[in-house]
């Protein structure tokens, strides 16, 4: 097996590897072009906004490593009739401005936006003090909160767009080791998800990186297993999809959810929440990441490890609809 | 009588004349009006709310811009309560100045009541931001500062901190922004009172010398004694320009429980409790008896 090495998923130098490397930097700038609100702030994350800061210097605001600081000033801001963009590596824009991000973003209903690069384990080899594995059930507990992840670069320009006039704030998770889904840029629908591919046998429903895996094992469970698959982009996991996931649970019977973040808190606990609600019954499994101590490492030899891969999708899901 | 500040074009300017006998005056009757807002309520933060009494009174009888009959009033200098337990006190300015009926403040504290014990932008008219959670404000007012470079305004936002809540390290996190982006339109005023929740400040951990503190984070600093109407008054009257190049912060030297003489020797005990109605009675006697005597109306 060759070895597999970090990458560098921190810059972008110019407006191709902007647009394949880091979506979001590109997609800013075209909001920006429009909307004169818009401003960008970083805690020491410029280097992801290269084409912005070209494009716009006079409204980029650097804030040095102090991420607390970038989200109540930002509120301020916001509370002035800006609409700030807050770049930030998610383990550190979430987690640790959490009460920042309820008591002067969210309470407030402030337009403040939150993009978390290097979200779920995409900093694994760096340690768990970059993970940001937690960051989905914080955010979504926040009542005026939007919260996305796309699934590709395309999904990614798609989001931007459909959440930049909300009024409230919105978190943007940012995943980095995605497969391409869409081959051009799609429409959301707010809180609705995308159905990928139809199928009667299980569910498969994922968001960021777990959209491409769900497509890839659907296909796989289709060509080698006779297996059809009702997929989903979870995209929007605050407001969450309620009526698609009822009517693909009615279908299927079977669940599976597929997402780099922990299995509590996450899609996996809004697919379990909703299906109660509903009192359905439906056998669920999570590709996810388990309660406990996580390891550290290169990110594939991760995803490897915590089969957050087709060919782990695969087995989880034959599992599911084998018993 | 129609009240003239309900007329949006009416603007409140700047260094409004004032005496400084009205401004004590209307410093009293915040302590007098915050001791019957917690009787009604229950239970509240007396003796930081009178701290700050004189700093308030100057603030909105002279010193802000305002246009309380238009709150979003784009112009209008923001003030924010860092040390949000304090708005008790500044219910019944805001209600004074026409911002809402003054019979909003009989429901202070009622559940569904737009007034509480810390203040909410969304509730109450004439909140530019709201705060209970310390050590947010100097970060969310130094946002405002640079929102109004941005925007081309010289409005001035000012922040009412105490002293325990720079204990917080993303204040000191919001003082090197503000100096990094030259925000002389930006002032921070310290109620250092010398007491935080469980009991002196220097106690609990040290946060002095302030003025050189902020003075090292690039602010430009004064010192004054926050009782003194006079000092207030020509500090705010003499700030910088706000296109200057460096944020103020005002080191207000003041008294937990000022003007009470028993919170004065007692502070900590009156951070946060309930008057029985002796006390209360006491307590509104000192007050009213030193505003009649300043009115020249003692008998």
């Amino acid at each position: 097996m060759a070895t597999r090495k970090m990458v560098d998923v921190f810059s972008d130098i110019d407006r191709d590897s902007a647009l394949k490397a880091n979506p979001s930097g590109y997609a800013i700038t075209e909001l920006a072009a429009e909307d004169e609100r818009i401003i960008t702030l970083t805690a020491d994350l410029s280097n992801v906004l290269a084409e912005f800061r070209k494009a716009f210097p006079e409204r980029y605001i650097e804030l040095g490593i102090a991420e607390t600081n970038s989200v109540s000033l930002a509120a301020g801001l916001a509370s002035c009739g800006f609409v700030p963009y807050i770049f930030s590596m998610a383990p550190f824009g979430v987690l640790k401005t959490a009460e920042q991000l309820r008591t002067d973003a969210d309470y407030n209903h402030l337009p403040v936006r939150l993009v978390g690069r290097l979200s779920g384990l995409a900093m694994g080899y760096f340690g768990t003090s970059h993970y940001a594995v937690e960051d989905i059930s914080i955010a979504r507990t926040m009542a005026n909160t939007t919260v996305v992840a796309p699934a590709d670069p395309n999904a990614v320009l798609a989001l931007m767009r459909s959440t930049a006039g909300l009024q409230g704030p919105v978190y943007i998770r940012i995943a980095e080791a995605t497969e391409p889904v869409y081959n051009a840029v799609p429409e959301f629908a707010h809180g609705q998800w995308p159905r990928l591919r139809e199928g009667t046998d299980v569910t498969l429903a994922g968001h960021g990186m777990g959209v491409g895996l769900a497509v890839g094992a659907a296909k796989v469970l289709a060509e080698e297993h006779g297996i059809s698959a009702d997929v989903y982009d979870a995209a929007y996991l605050k407001p969450h999809d309620e009526t698609a996931i009822v009517a693909s649970a009615r279908r299927t019977g079977k669940v599976l959810t597929i997402e780099d973040h922990l299995e509590i808190g996450g899609l996996g606990s809004i697919v379990a929440e909703t299906v109660a609600r509903h009192k359905l019954v439906v056998d669920l499994k999570q590709v996810a990441l388990p309660d406990t101590d996580l390891e550290v490492g290169v990110p594939a030899e991760l995803y490897e490890h915590y089969g957050l891969t087709v060919n782990g999708v695969v087995a989880k899901a034959l599992e599911l609809v084998k018993g | 009588m129609v009240d003239e500040t309900q007329n949006p074009a009416v603007t409140l300017e700047r260094g409004r004349p004032v005496t400084d006998t009205e401004l004590l005056r209307r410093a009293d009757w915040i302590r007098l009006q915050t001791v019957e807002l917690i009787a009604q309520a229950g239970l509240g933060h007396y003796s930081s709310t009178f701290s700050c009494a004189e700093i308030v009174a100057t603030l909105y009888y002279h010193a802000l811009r305002l246009r309380p009959g238009e709150p979003d009033w784009p112009d209008r200098d923001r003030f924010l309560l860092g040390k949000g337990h304090v708005a008790t006190g500044l219910w019944p300015v805001l209600a004074d100045l026409g911002y809402y009926p003054a019979d909003w403040l009989k429901q202070f504290g009622k559940v569904g009541s737009p007034l509480n014990d810390h203040p909410n932008m969304r509730l109450a008219r004439g909140i530019d931001f709201s705060s209970g959670s310390l050590g947010h404000n100097l970060s969310v007012g130094t946002g405002m500062a640079l929102g109004a470079r941005l925007a081309g305004r010289d409005y001035r936002t000012f922040v009412l901190t105490g002293d325990g809540e720079l204990q917080e390290g993303q204040v000191w996190e919001a003082a090197m922004a503000a100096s990094h982006y030259k925000l002389g339109n930006l002032v921070a005023i310290v109620d250092a009172n010398g007491f935080s929740g469980s009991g002196p400040t220097s106690q609990a951990m040290n946060i002095e010398p302030l003025p050189e503190r902020f003075a090292a984070f690039g602010w430009l600093t004064r010192e004054i004694d926050g009782h003194d109407v006079t000092a207030l008054r020509q500090t705010f009257d003499t700030l910088p320009d706000t296109s200057s190049e460096q944020p103020v912060c005002i080191v207000a030297r003041t008294r937990k429980g000022h003007g009470v003489d028993m919170m004065e020797k007692q502070p900590q005990a009156w951070h946060l409790g309930l008057l029985t109605s002796e006390q209360q009675a006491d307590v509104v006697a000192e007050i009213t008896a030193r505003m009649e005597l300043a009115a020249g109306t003692a008998i």
